[in-house]
């Protein structure tokens, strides 16, 4: 499941929703609300989603991972709304018999999501006018051409 | 034809709006593209964007069905 939350996303719930008995390993990847981005301190976010898709498409996601690795269950969240520093972003959980497959998995999803998952990012700064952030390293696919510098 | 069109991020405060219905002779979400860049007066490169209709990504030159929904989406930041 993939959802899409205008409050606080809450790390235990999410975690004891992937639980199994099946289970010997649960990794959790927690991304949260930094105070600076390339250099300039950031005071707060805004996340905006095309809410519909991104669930759609974050479901998808997981389906495939659920596919290519030998995983028991995974549970994905995003907030929306205007976020304060330390905030979690997004939460995901992801569930297996061991270690090595849920890492795996759970660092799949988030680049996955990171690319596809419809949702942007206002960055309000300390020093200057708040702006969209085009996120570069996740720019990907078709993008690719449109860029042509290194990262 | 009538299509919605959904605006997003920075596309969405240029348009002052975050949908509308549109009656359009646009064959493409590229013409549709165009069509909303002359209204706005819009400075956006089309090779930043991808398009979304009916929530699935798809290539610019697809054609159009009366009642799609468009949206055009700006490079994604979420994580």
């Amino acid at each position: 499941m993939f959802t899409i939350s205008d409050t606080k996303l809450d790390k235990i719930d999410l975690e004891n929703q992937v639980s199994d008995d099946k289970a010997g390993a649960i990794v959790t990847f927690d991304g949260r609300v930094r105070n600076h981005n390339e250099g300039k301190p950031v005071d707060s976010l805004e996340y905006q989603a095309y809410e519909s898709m991104a669930q759609k498409v974050g479901l998808e996601i997981i389906e495939k991972a659920i596919k290519k690795f030998d995983i028991h269950k995974v549970i994905g969240s995003h907030r929306v709304g205007h976020l304060q520093i330390g905030d979690a972003a997004i939460i995901i959980a992801v569930s297996s018999s061991h270690r090595a497959e849920a890492f795996a998995a759970c660092q799949y999803i988030i680049d996955e999501i990171k690319s596809l998952v419809p949702i942007w990012k206002k960055e309000h700064y300390t020093n200057e006018d708040s702006e969209w952030v085009a996120c570069h390293n996740c720019v990907s696919h078709s993008h690719e051409e449109a860029h042509n510098h290194s990262h | 034809m009538k299509v919605k069109i959904k605006y997003f991020a920075s596309m969405r405060e240029k348009c002052g709006k975050s949908d509308e219905v549109l009656d359009t002779n646009s064959e493409n979400p590229k013409e549709l593209f165009d069509e909303i860049t002359k209204k706005y007066s819009l400075n956006i490169n089309i090779n930043t964007l991808k398009v979304a209709i009916n929530e699935s990504y798809e290539s610019f030159e697809t054609k159009l069905q009366e009642l799609d929904v468009i949206a055009f989406i700006p490079p994604v930041a979420g994580g």
